[in-house]
């Protein structure tokens, strides 16, 4: 599905990212693990043409995604607060989002209700637009605007951190029922070890823009990430 | 402790976004303050000589001393809208080891230092310079500058309680509104004539300046009823808890006409509406709209015809002016889900380009009622409508691809220049000037209706070629796409 040769980002000097070769196949849960620094971010960014490469490409379905748009209507991506637009209610967000992936208002509103249990009567109908709403709140609204529309490909960047343990749980069923049938292939980056080793079937681990692991999940993984973590 | 303060302050102030703009806009704005302190400085020197002129019988003190009352309610006004207690600021204070007290007093002479209350000294000492040098008392004088600094302060904390006590309230504007014009209403009418009581207050404590004790005591009273105001409040629940507003949602059904631009006209019109800086760009409206007031009436106008192409120009092209020249900034916050979204650059550029067509003819259809000062008014108005839907939306839209700083939305309106750069200055050019030029020639060597023709005609190809500007246009931004994106990241 997602393929990326010969990657780099330069700043200057600084080397931040470095990938000769990668690989993700249709329907994995693809997890992404490094420090602060370790080019997670950046890779996102340049899988969503947000940034341009130094050297290579990164091609999404066949699409090389700095040459042609087209791999926009099946990619769907929440990075950080910048993905939202403040001054709309979540709803008018949703909407609008859905509007973009070719869904209607009846058809977000039936899609929004398997969220209700995350929401927690604390996002829909509360008169109140986004950027008024708390991080935790926030970040449900991303994610769940970035599910809209059964995307085959959806990145997030840090979905659990800031959100409530009840909200975890959810979204980590969500995510593992996602790629069932190999629909939806689902990149997700995180700092918590526990967390990507029990959603992701493999695991990448970034050290100052290189990858340094490439794990098959198994029992063993979280032992072996946590190893490879304390200094 | 002090010293930490201070040293706050003055890091606050040079480290603030508002110096990390271009240099120009920097120069400009010294060169405004300039200018300003100027103005007030040639005030209190020219006074003295002006009033004498003008009224050589009486004592031009006393005319200055007439005309206290309205500069403070004036001064009252123009804080109440610009000035607000820096209250927020110390929120890092509240968990270190410092008393509550300490912080307020700290809150409230810091507001003391204010340049709202240094302003009025430049031209106040002057002019107790000058009177000293035509001989008055100098005591009398230097009691006399005393009291005006004592009054600049006690507008200054009076603004900060009636902020205080309105701020509740949903038109907190109101009360303000109707004190100061009541007052004003009371002196304009001479049911008690407040300046005159006041001028003759100021006019004893020169007098005897042992009374001077009094506005004293007024200021110190007011200092402490602030502070036993904001004491409570000091929570973050309290008064440093950030405004919250009511999400209002309105039926935009309408805009479904428009096809498939619809969710963006949508999100631009919420835009426009929800904050406080475009929504600033909607109220500028009916100041352009009432711009040609000052040249429609006046008939040495009415014979420089090329300035008259300006105004209209201005009047019909206020809003795209306004707002085309920060396209795509105004969505800066969210550039990148736009980006990363199912969205075709076009119909985002279009829906801008729709809302400026609209503006337009709704402009030009308000503009209607001058033709009251002659048909010719029309013309050009309807001319310069053309004009503007034709060339300028194009010309707007294109310069926006260069626009590589961010609007932050959240931010105040009024004296904001973040956002911007080059592009704004260079822009004006071709938007302003050159419809002008376009006209002036055909006007000068044929005639006026020639110079009206040409302005419609030129709008009107570019109505025509409108699709094959915008694949242009479209084109322009797709290349800058990436460098917009790494400008708006950053803050």
């Amino acid at each position: 599905m997602i393929k990326a040769t010969n990657l780099s980002k330069k700043y200057g000097e600084n080397t931040v990212l470095n990938i000769a070769l990668l690989e993700i196949p249709k329907g994995q849960t693809f997890g992404l693990v490094g420090n602060n620094g370790a080019g997670k971010t950046t890779f996102f960014n340049l899988l969503l043409d947000l940034i341009t490469p130094t050297t290579g490409a990164v091609v999404n379905n066949g699409i090389q995604v700095n040459k042609s748009e087209d791999w926009k209507p099946f990619t769907a991506a929440f990075i950080d607060e910048s993905f939202l637009i403040g001054y709309l209610t979540p709803e008018e967000y949703f909407y609008f989002i859905g509007e973009l992936r070719g869904m209607n208002k009846a058809d977000v509103d039936t899609f929004l209700k398997q969220f209700s249990e995350i929401f927690n009567d604390e996002i829909l109908g509360k008169k109140k637009y986004l950027r008024d709403l708390s991080k935790g709140n926030q970040k449900k609204a991303g994610i769940v605007a970035a599910l809209i529309g059964n995307p085959e490909v959806i990145i997030l960047d840090e979905p659990f951190a800031n959100l409530d343990p009840t909200t975890q749980i959810r979204l980590k069923k969500i995510l593992k029922e996602l790629t069932k049938n190999s629909k939806s292939t689902v990149l997700i980056s995180s700092h918590d070890l526990g967390h990507v080793t029990e959603v992701c079937e493999r695991i990448v681990v970034l050290e100052k823009g290189n990858i340094v692991k490439d794990i098959k999940t198994s029992q063993e993984t979280l032992k072996e990430l946590e190893a490879h973590f304390s200094v | 402790m002090i010293k930490h303060f201070i040293n706050f302050e003055w890091k606050q102030f040079f480290r603030s976004s508002y110096w990390q703009k271009s240099i120009a806009i920097n120069i400009l704005m010294v060169f405004f303050a300039l200018y300003f302190i100027l103005v007030f400085v040639a005030l209190g020197f020219g006074m003295y000589p002006m009033l004498k002129k003008m009224f050589p019988d009486s004592d031009p003190l006393i005319k200055v001393n007439n005309f206290v009352f309205y500069w403070l309610l004036a001064d009252l006004l123009i804080r109440f809208f610009l000035q607000k207690l820096p209250v927020m600021n110390v929120k890092p204070l509240l968990v270190l080891p410092l008393k509550k007290k300490r912080i307020l007093h700290y809150v409230l002479s810091k507001s003391a230092i204010s340049f709202f209350n240094f302003f009025p000294l430049f031209a106040i000492i002057p002019f107790g310079a000058v009177l000293i040098f035509k001989g008055y008392a100098s005591a009398a004088v230097l009691t006399w500058v005393f009291l005006m600094i004592i009054f600049t302060l006690t507008i200054n904390f009076l603004n900060f309680i009636i902020e205080a006590k309105s701020a509740d309230t949903e038109l907190s504007f109101l009360p303000i509104i109707l004190v100061a014009s009541g007052l004003f209403a009371i002196n304009y009418f001479e049911i008690a004539s407040l300046s005159t009581m006041l001028s003759n207050g100021i006019i004893s404590i020169t007098e005897n300046p042992i009374l001077i004790l009094v506005p004293i005591g007024i200021l110190i009273g007011l200092y402490y009823l602030n502070y036993t105001i904001l004491k409570p409040k000091l929570y973050i629940d309290g008064s440093l808890k950030a405004k919250e507003q009511i999400a209002s949602s309105s039926d935009l059904t309408w805009t479904r006409k428009f096809g498939d631009i619809a969710p963006f006209l949508q999100l631009d019109l919420k835009l426009l509406w929800r904050n406080k800086r475009p929504k600033s760009s909607i109220f500028i409206l009916v100041i352009g709209l009432l711009y040609g007031l000052i040249f429609y009436p006046n008939s040495v106008y009415q014979n420089m015809i090329p300035m008259l192409i300006f105004v209209g120009i201005f009047i019909t092209g206020i809003f795209m002016i306004n707002f085309g020249q920060f396209i795509p900034a105004w969505d800066s916050g969210y550039y990148k889900l736009l980006m990363s979204q199912n969205i075709k650059y076009k119909q985002y550029l279009n829906s801008k380009f729709s809302l400026m067509f609209i503006s337009a003819i709704v402009l030009f259809i308000l503009s209607i009622p001058y033709v009251y000062f002659g048909w010719k008014i029309l013309l050009i108005h309807f001319a310069t409508a053309i004009y503007n839907i034709g060339v300028n939306t194009h010309v707007l839209l294109y310069g926006g691809s260069f626009n590589r700083k961010k609007i932050d939305l959240t931010q105040r309106a009024a004296f904001n220049y973040q956002g911007t750069g080059a592009v704004q200055w260079l822009i004006g050019f071709p938007l302003l000037i050159v419809p002008v030029l376009i006209f002036y020639v055909p006007y000068k060597f044929i005639s006026f209706e020639a110079g009206i023709a040409t302005l419609i005609i030129i709008g009107t190809i570019g109505i025509v070629l409108h699709k094959k500007l915008m694949n242009i246009i479209t084109k322009r931004y797709l290349n800058s796409k990436h460098k917009m994106i790494s400008a708006f990241e950053q803050s």
